[in-house]
């Protein structure tokens, strides 16, 4: 319930933060470095631009970005795994081949050589979309070992009896006996898109277009020097803590859908 | 036998694809590098064709050619062991592999081998203790540590024990500054082995925070498992001494997996180092290589890329090999 109430408190922020407290990206030369106030939550940075309002408006994008990221990448390992699974033969050993090949190939390097090719600035849907391309290939291998565990079960021979159609097989016998599976995968892969997305702006390998707790901590750590310049630390620190409360809640969340769906757990402790 | 060939035939597809992907990813970069080369050649005064042939010589690249052949000659040129040369540092690929490979392996090496080991104990701890608060917490510890990336984790380190405490060494790097390193064929002086030692601490201790918590939920798992096992059940019946089964039939047999685990780390060590290199300016490949990207050189690009996907493809060869030697069952299969 926790980690659920912490998501739930970003992606508020991420909605209604930016219509609140909008973010002014002129430069007050005159405001650099300002400690806390009541007009400044959370200080200025170096260009006298309010802290809390970065926050709040780079939370956006990270949210979205995640949030595709997950999507994205179920839905490929869904159609790679499924596919894979109900069709078997060559087509499975192809398509396995296939996804050994991406599970293997270091996935962050692919990412950052990726990402530095395209050759121009990205909308959030591109930039999840290339984290999810590589990462789906262990999520797809699963789905597989499912789909080939659950397609022996008798509910399904029964349902192939009835003459149902392999759509119907899909959609109606077996997806429903992967969804928790899925949920719990999902939010996995949320937590993945939060750290690469993050991770490719701090290492600068995407353009900055707009703010980003990414590219706030590569300016904190590259511009301001904010190891050393104590002034700059509240710049560094807050997306950082805003990156470790926004994860946990997340992995949280996951725990607590995996108790959902698995009373197993429950019993345990 | 079967499996272990199969398994070799699936890595050498993954390396060649890595290859390919490396090959045409690159060409793809905005601010082509050639045609970069291309002008500062021709604006040091060389006429067009002279700068065409220096280039290619430079990157082993022939520009015009259709692209299957230059494909094909990118292929030889890494069979000679010729990654051509770096375009900002303006040396052979292969010398800056040659100084960026020892710090990564000499830093990331350390780090796993701390991760594993610490990792390894807590988790069989807390297999044994089961629901308790102490599993709890360490395990949200765990799943959470994995999430977050390791300079998230370094900054906090740095501030606090090299900055606010002056346990370590506040400057970013190798060693210190007025440290002289060993030229070639010397043996390092004592001043230079300790600084380098010091300025390791921090890099390695957040690796090892970030990383611990992987460790310790595989080899928590893998006890659990290994306790539902019939054998444990029969030696405890035995009347075995704990410490006994804990060591050789619990310990032993949850540790296989580990191992096999193990190796494919030893191969991710040039991608997990990218964060903790970039962050405390460490001259590993994780740093050249996010450098060459931000650089558009591309042969440095190339030649991290393949190093980095060699490791992983031998380590995963290693682990496939460890696996089947260690667990007779795979073998069987």
């Amino acid at each position: 319930m926790v980690g659920v109430a912490i998501v739930a408190l970003f992606i508020a922020m991420a909605t209604l933060g930016p219509v609140l407290l909008p973010f002014d990206n002129t430069y007050y030369l005159t405001k650099r470095y300002q400690p806390p106030s009541w007009e400044h939550p959370l200080g200025t940075d170096f260009a006298g631009r309010d802290v809390l309002r970065q926050v709040i408006n780079g939370s956006r994008d990270v949210l979205l970005v995640a949030f595709l990221v997950g999507i994205i990448t179920t839905f490929i390992a869904l159609v790679v795994g499924i596919s894979s699974g109900m069709v078997g033969g060559r087509f499975d050993a192809a398509l396995m081949a296939v996804t050994d090949v991406f599970l293997i190939i270091p996935s962050f390097p692919l990412l950052l050589i990726i990402a530095a090719s395209l050759p121009r600035t990205l909308s959030p849907f591109e930039v999840a979309f290339i984290i999810s391309i590589v990462g789906w290939a262990g999520l797809a291998r699963s789905i597989r070992a499912q789909v080939l565990s659950t397609r022996e079960k008798p509910f399904i021979e029964a349902a192939r009896c009835l003459n149902l159609s392999n759509i119907h097989i899909i959609f109606s016998e077996i997806m429903p006996n992967l969804l928790p599976y899925i949920a719990v995968s999902m939010v996995y892969s949320v937590t993945g898109g939060v750290y690469s997305q993050v991770s490719l702006f701090f290492l600068g390998i995407l353009p900055f277009t707009s703010v980003n707790w990414g590219m706030m901590i590569n300016i904190a750590l590259y511009n301001e020097n904010a190891l050393i310049n104590t002034k700059a630390w509240i710049y560094l620190f807050s997306p950082i803590v805003c990156i470790v409360l926004l994860q946990t809640g997340f992995i949280l969340s996951q725990h607590a859908l995996e108790e959902v769906f698995n009373p197993r757990l429950r019993s345990e402790e | 036998m079967r499996w272990i060939f199969r398994r070799s035939l699936l890595l050498l597809l993954t390396l060649f694809s890595a290859l390919t992907i490396n090959f045409f990813l690159v060409r793809l970069m905005p601010g082509n590098p050639v045609d970069q080369m291309l002008n500062e050649l021709m604006m040091q005064g060389y006429s067009y064709e002279e700068a065409r042939t220096t280039v290619a010589q430079i990157i082993s690249f022939v520009p015009d050619a259709p692209i299957h052949e230059q494909y094909i000659a990118f292929l030889q040129g890494l069979f000679k062991g010729d990654f051509g040369r770096s375009i900002r540092l303006a040396t052979p690929v292969t010398t800056i592999l040659g100084y960026g490979i020892p710090w990564t392996v000499f830093s990331m090496s350390l780090s796993l081998v701390i991760s594993f080991v610490i990792g390894a104990l807590l988790g069989m701890v807390i297999a044994y203790r089961r629901g308790s608060l102490v599993d709890r917490a360490i395990s949200l510890y765990a799943s959470v540590s994995g999430a977050i990336p390791a300079y998230v984790v370094g900054f906090f380190l740095v501030i606090i024990l090299a900055i606010q405490l002056r346990w370590f060494p506040s400057e970013l790097g190798p060693y210190g500054r007025n440290v002289i390193p060993p030229g070639p064929g010397e043996l390092p002086s004592l001043e230079f082995i300790s600084s380098v030692m010091r300025h390791a601490f921090l890099p390695v201790m957040t690796y090892v925070v970030v990383s611990v918590g992987g460790w310790i939920l595989r080899m928590k798992s893998s006890t659990i498992s290994v306790l539902g096992e019939y054998y444990v059940t029969a030696a405890e019946a035995r009347g075995l001494s704990d410490r006994r089964i804990v060591l050789t039939y619990v310990g032993r047999n949850a540790m296989l997996p580990m191992f096999a685990q193990f190796a494919i780390y030893i191969g991710l060590m040039f991608t997990s180092s990218v964060f903790i290199e970039n962050m405390f300016l460490y001259p590993g490949i994780g740093r050249f290589f996010s450098q060459s990207l931000s650089w558009r050189d591309y042969p440095l690009t190339s030649g991290c890329f393949l190093i980095t996907t060699i490791a992983v493809v031998f380590a995963n060869f290693l682990a496939d090999l460890l696996y089947s030697r260690l667990d007779p069952r795979i073998r069987l299969e």
